[in-house]
């Protein structure tokens, strides 16, 4: 479809709203120029994401190697995937976990850096540029590093750990510690979070410690009692970015441990990504990736309606 | 707890200084644990091989070994993979910019039915895995013969670009009074000239914080350039090193001289406009 044809689309449909009393004139030139501004990214919308996730959905019922014709095979994908496809389920195991320690963890970390970088503190710009940077750096360097980092033998990880007269484990050469590594690695780029906590603790306004101070309750009950609830919002926020962001990690899985050893850090991206793209079994990836789009979507549907009972939004005080 | 009072008795002094004390030693011992990585980084890419094996570590290189960057940077074309990711990472800002400026335009300013819904869909992209889609895509871009080409990666960023980045400029353009675009109705400006020569000078400090990320994500940017990249030399930079790597494997040495300087255009950017980039995830809570 031509721009010019989808802009005309839009704007009959606008004309056609016969419940409200026609636009005049002046309005209708402001809806038009209205759809033209927005064009360039309905249309990106369109061509980029709606017809591709529909398109992926149609590839998700054939058998296709790239090379040939797609073959419909109707569900044969989904059930291959659900009952006989232990590295799917190898996949979805690996990345719930980790989705499940990283945003946790990430969030306490994030969340105590900003209550840290809220106090006065001597030099609070650099200490907040220092806990930033990591998360600037490319993956894939931040990768290379962490390599090395985790080197069993010669790695600054392990010789801190001797310090202390213990072995560390073998890191990402170890299906065990793999897993782990790639956790904690996660935990080095909390920058972003951060800073989006710090400037939800900036916008808590000050009268309401003072009141508390009043009250003569102390630094932990004013915490729980004014900055969570305070915080929610932005904690639900950056949680659910948290999330979705987490199941689809990748690049470190791709460079640092090439989803091993013994598929221990095979990720459903990268699971995805090697049926796709090395063995060419696009019909069975693509239905992957839908089963990737329907987790992110129930998780952060389920996460947004719980969050009725736990985010506080200002207008909504009192009442448990 | 932001303001401290200076209570007159000596022991809630005590208790006031002892705090401060404690949250200065936990920043610096925090600074010192995110520091690491860096300085094992460097200290690593100017080492000898012999001093990379060895235990204890050493943490100042002796002797220092600048040459270290030259061979790391010249065994591979790196050169080439900075020009291909500049050309690559330009254009796309560009594209982010402008076409999200204009939409967000379009959301802040401008009246027409739907809007809102339309609004909502923009938002609720933000949290689509783009991964969905990049089968199909590549199945896209392969029957348009633009596999192995840029297009890929810079076409896509003209439309729309990035839902963040909307969303962020619309609500910096919501912060400029609606008068200026009254008054300059009146003289008969049309809606485009508006957003051009009134709201974009104005909404300068909005549009960097814009192409500051879209450059450090255009940059950083793997999965989607591994996909539509074949041939060595039209790799960026992030490819470049991960070719390096499956080639210099243990080579730690130039391997970290390779990805720091793969990291520090964007290390100089982030230093140059720090401000900017704590104003952007503050608005928008860009990328978890």
């Amino acid at each position: 479809m031509s721009s010019s044809q989808a802009q005309a689309d839009l704007a009959g449909n606008g004309r056609a709203g016969r419940r409200r009393p026609r636009m005049s004139g002046i309005a209708r030139k402001e809806a038009i120029a209205g759809y033209i501004a927005i064009s360039p990214w309905l249309l990106g919308f369109l061509i980029f994401q709606l017809v591709p996730i529909l398109a992926a959905l149609y590839i998700s019922s054939t058998e296709w190697r790239i090379l040939s014709v797609p073959e419909f095979i109707g569900l044969r994908n989904f059930d291959k995937l659900l009952f006989n496809d232990d590295l799917f389920w190898q996949s979805i195991k690996v990345t719930v976990i980790y989705v499940i320690f990283r945003v946790p963890f990430s969030a306490m970390l994030s969340l105590a850096l900003a209550l840290l970088m809220n106090q006065q503190l001597a030099g609070r710009r650099l200490f907040r540029t220092i806990y930033y940077l990591p998360a600037v750096i490319p993956l894939v360097a931040v990768s290379m590093m962490w390599i090395w980092i985790f080197n069993p033998e010669y790695g600054v990880m392990n010789s801190i750990i001797r310090v202390f007269g213990i072995e560390g484990p073998q890191w990402i050469h170890s299906s065990r510690w793999a897993l782990p590594a790639l956790i904690i690695m996660s935990l080095w780029q909390v920058g972003t979070g951060m800073v989006i906590f710090l400037a939800g603790l900036q916008g808590i306004p000050a009268h309401l410690y003072e009141a508390a101070t009043i009250d003569g309750a102390n630094t932990w009950q004013k915490f729980l009692s004014i900055t969570l609830p305070m915080l929610s919002p932005v904690v639900l926020f950056a949680l659910v970015m948290n999330v979705i962001g987490s199941f689809q990690i990748f690049t470190q899985a791709y460079i640092m441990t090439g989803g091993g050893p013994g598929n221990a850090t095979l990720f459903l991206v990268l699971y995805i990504y090697r049926n796709a793209f090395e063995w060419f079994h696009m019909g069975y990836a693509a239905a992957l990736a839908w089963v990737l789009f329907l987790v992110v979507l129930i998780i952060s549907i389920i996460m947004l309606r719980s969050s009725e009972r736990w985010v506080h939004y200002e207008g909504r005080m009192g009442g448990a | 707890m932001k303001t401290v009072i200076s209570w007159p008795s000596n022991r809630y002094q005590l208790l006031h200084w002892s705090n401060r004390a404690l949250i200065h030693l936990l920043a610096v011992a925090g600074a010192a644990a995110f520091l690491i990585p860096f300085l094992w980084m460097i200290s690593t890419s100017l080492k000898p091989m012999e001093k990379i094996f060895q235990y204890p570590p050493q943490w100042m290189p002796e002797p220092i070994l600048w040459r270290n960057y030259v061979e790391a940077l010249t065994v591979m074309p790196f050169a080439l993979y900075f020009r291909n990711s500049i050309f690559v990472t330009v254009l796309s800002v560009v594209g982010q910019i402008l076409s999200s400026a204009v939409v967000a335009y379009g959301f802040a300013r401008l009246r027409f039915p739907g809007r809102d819904i339309l609004f909502i869909i923009l938002l609720a992209t933000m949290m689509l895995p783009w991964q969905v889609t990049m089968i199909p895509l590549f199945i896209l871009f392969r029957n348009l013969g633009w596999i192995n080409t840029y297009y890929p990666l810079i076409v896509p960023n003209f439309l729309g670009g990035s839902p963040f980045f909307i969303f962020l400029l619309r609500q910096f353009f919501l912060t400029l009074p609606l008068e200026l675009d009254e008054a300059a109705k009146l003289d008969g400006c049309g809606p485009f000239r508006i957003l051009w020569q009134i709201l974009l000078p104005l909404a300068i400090p909005g549009l960097t914080t814009v192409a500051i990320f879209s450059f450090l994500w255009n940059w950083n940017e793997f999965l989607w350039p591994l996909i539509v990249l074949n041939d060595i030399d039209k790799w960026t930079i992030p490819l470049g090193l991960n070719g390096f790597r499956d080639q210099y494997g243990t080579d730690w040495n130039h391997l970290m001289a390779a990805s720091f300087v793969a990291s520090l255009p964007v290390i100089i950017i982030f230093f140059m406009f720090q401000s900017y980039f704590i104003q952007g995830i503050a608005t928008t809570g860009a990328k978890g």
